[in-house]
């Protein structure tokens, strides 16, 4: 009999605790899928973030550590200065990334940090159950914005990828979308993609997948799927806003192991 | 081999040989010289020199390096230290190793950037949220700082806790003469725990400081606090001067410690009969040294550059047996050794002016 599907072995085979209907899940896979082509798991060190994925400590297969709050691409620093022949992620949501994590993610990106992150945008605070986030759109309803968010007074939302697209030690920067079936095979490529950025010493890679929660945006899945289609894709547009083609910088492919 | 140097670069000497290989930092006064020699030295002995974005940053920088086994530090001055104490309760409740030195200024706020012990409380009693305890060593001279920075190492692998070194800026800044000694070795346990990738030959390791089970989260702090208890019985340490006769004991650590020995030394010259108890270790507080003295001493006094925090310590480390004083100065002020005699005069003239004979006298 042929095997046609199967759990990626750098998943382990505990229950997800995501609502139905969210792209945590999926975005889970697909980075298991990398590592599993690549061949990564055994020398992969995860970071996992605060908020809905902070238990993804759990799932992958690989070491993990879960870092303070907006902390991972620090976090993931010290890892990757110490063990350089270690590949290093993190796994971070918007209010993590880019809101409290925002000094960490930009310098980490300045600083070419050979490390990838995987940025899930759902334009919402998931686990304290559904306030504003640094990506909620204009209008949108949440708990802390009930009349939808005024930018008058919210202020606006933050485009990570674009103000990434600036930062010279970038080396990939791409937005993708988990909407529908046709757009995760590009959501895998992109995180396969950043991976190998990594592995060829390219320096600082992110993907930001566009993402549902059903749960906190009061939607039904399918639904909720439609709206990342109708308004968040016009918001954030997706495609590959960095990809620096240059050589390993001659520190990257030097480094000694920290150990002791 | 002896060198003249400035106690932040002992400091950062002593902790490159004690086999520290990764540095976080951030500028701030008085502890930059130690980021500074380590910029210089780091890389060339083959570790990992980081300038970071932020005290936060630089803090978990030293978590993420730690994850991974590797000896990492930062150092930082009182207000960098607030902003680090988020990840210090992480490596706290994950377990991990690592150091942070404080080389203290004067606070609150921005305070002032003479030098100052007013962080004890935040040291001792609240490095972080939650329960939970560091290391706390207090050198009181360069060839302490370049002496304890490895006992705090070593101290944080075999107890898997962070560990602090709580100096201040006249430690930092001054220079002395210091013995670059070798360390002796300490067996320490394997770091099987650490973030090295599985390699496919053991299941992953997870480094995490969250437990929604209340239950479990209270099975892991009492766990954990009883190797708190172990090392409070274990690891005490005070250097003690002029103590078995003394009626009256000053306590002081750090700056102030050299400061209440020149005093010690001018009251012994007028026949006062004092000493001096310096803890090294103010986690865990020497209390057994304490304890020891109040049965022969008749007071204490604090000396302390800050408006009287170890002296709480004192306090209860006697449990109030003895009356217990406090000579203060603070904002940057360093007391005098006559302040210190004028207060030591001051509890022998509260006597009558004569020495209280005590003990075997």
């Amino acid at each position: 009999m042929k095997m046609l599907y199967e759990r990626p072995r750098a998943l382990l085979d505990v229950p997800f605790h995501y609502c139905p209907g969210c792209t945590h899940g999926i975005v889970h896979r697909l980075v298991a899928e990398c590592l599993d082509e690549l061949g990564l798991t055994g020398r992969t060190l995860g970071v996992a973030s605060v908020g809905c994925s902070v238990l993804s400590y759990d799932y992958f297969a690989c070491d993990m550590v879960q870092a303070p709050h907006g902390r991972a691409p620090a976090v993931a620093t010290g890892l990757k200065r110490a063990r350089p022949d270690c590949v290093v992620f993190t796994y971070q949501g918007d209010g993590d990334l880019a809101a409290i994590g925002t000094a960490e993610t930009v310098h980490a990106a300045a600083r070419g940090e050979n490390i990838t992150v995987i940025f899930i945008n759902n334009a919402i605070y998931g686990m304290t159950g559904g306030q504003m986030a640094p990506t909620t759109l204009p209008g949108q309803v949440t708990q802390t914005t009930p009349e939808g968010r005024q930018v008058s007074t919210a202020g606006n939302p933050i485009r990570v990828c674009e103000l990434l697209s600036s930062v010279e030690g970038a080396a990939y920067v791409e937005r993708v979308s988990a909407d529908s079936a046709a757009q995760i095979p590009k959501v895998k490529r992109a995180i396969r993609k950043a991976f190998e950025t990594q592995l060829a010493g390219r320096g600082f890679s992110i993907v930001e997948v566009l993402s549902s929660c059903p749960t906190n945006w009061n939607k039904k899945p399918s639904e909720a799927l439609k709206w990342i289609r109708k308004h968040m894709i016009s918001y954030y547009p997706l495609g590959v806003y960095r990809d620096a083609k240059a050589a390993p910088k001659p520190e990257n492919a030097d480094k000694k192991e920290g150990s002791q | 081999m002896q060198l003249l140097m400035k106690g932040n670069e002992a400091l950062a000497e002593g902790a490159l040989r004690a086999g520290c290989r990764c540095f976080f930092g951030y500028p701030i006064t008085p502890q930059t010289e130690v980021a500074a020699y380590m910029a210089k030295h780091m890389q060339r002995r083959g570790g990992v020199y980081l300038q970071a974005e932020s005290e936060l940053a630089a803090i978990n920088m030293v978590l993420g390096a730690s994850s991974a086994g590797v000896r990492a530090m930062t150092s930082s001055s009182s207000p960098g230290i607030s902003l680090k104490t988020e990840a210090i309760s992480y490596m706290a409740g994950s377990d991990l190793p690592g150091v942070i030195v404080n080389v203290q200024r004067a606070g609150p706020g921005l305070g002032g950037i003479q030098a100052s012990q007013a962080d004890y409380w935040q040291a001792t009693r609240a490095p972080g949220h939650g329960d939970l305890r560091l290391f706390v060593l207090a050198p009181a001279s360069a060839q302490e700082m370049f002496d304890l920075i490895g006992d705090a190492f070593d101290l944080s692998d075999l107890y898997r806790m962070p560990a602090m070194i709580l100096a201040d800026g006249v430690l930092g800044q001054m220079m002395e003469p210091v013995e670059l000694g070798k360390r002796a070795t300490k067996k320490l346990p394997a770091k099987d725990w650490a973030l090295t990738g599985t390699r496919h030959k053991r299941p992953h390791n997870v480094i995490n400081s969250l437990y929604l089970d209340p239950a479990e989260l209270e099975r892991k702090v009492t766990e954990r606090f009883a190797r708190y208890e172990k090392a409070a019985k274990t690891e005490q340490r005070a250097e003690e001067y002029f103590v078995d006769d003394a009626e009256l004991v000053l306590v002081a650590y750090g700056a102030s410690a050299r400061v209440a020995r020149t005093a010690v030394d001018e009251a012994r010259a007028k026949g006062r009969r004092t000493g001096l108890i310096r803890p090294v270790t103010l986690w865990p507080f020497p209390a057994d040294s304490l304890r020891r003295a109040a049965k022969t001493a008749r007071a204490f006094i604090a000396v302390e550059m800050s408006m009287g925090q170890m002296v709480d310590d004192v306090r209860l480390a006697i449990e109030c047996a003895r009356p217990v004083g406090l000579l203060s100065r603070t904002g940057g002020i360093i007391p005098s050794p006559e302040e210190v005699l004028e207060a030591i005069e001051r509890h022998f003239e509260g006597c009558g002016g004569k020495p209280r004979r005590v003990g075997n006298a």
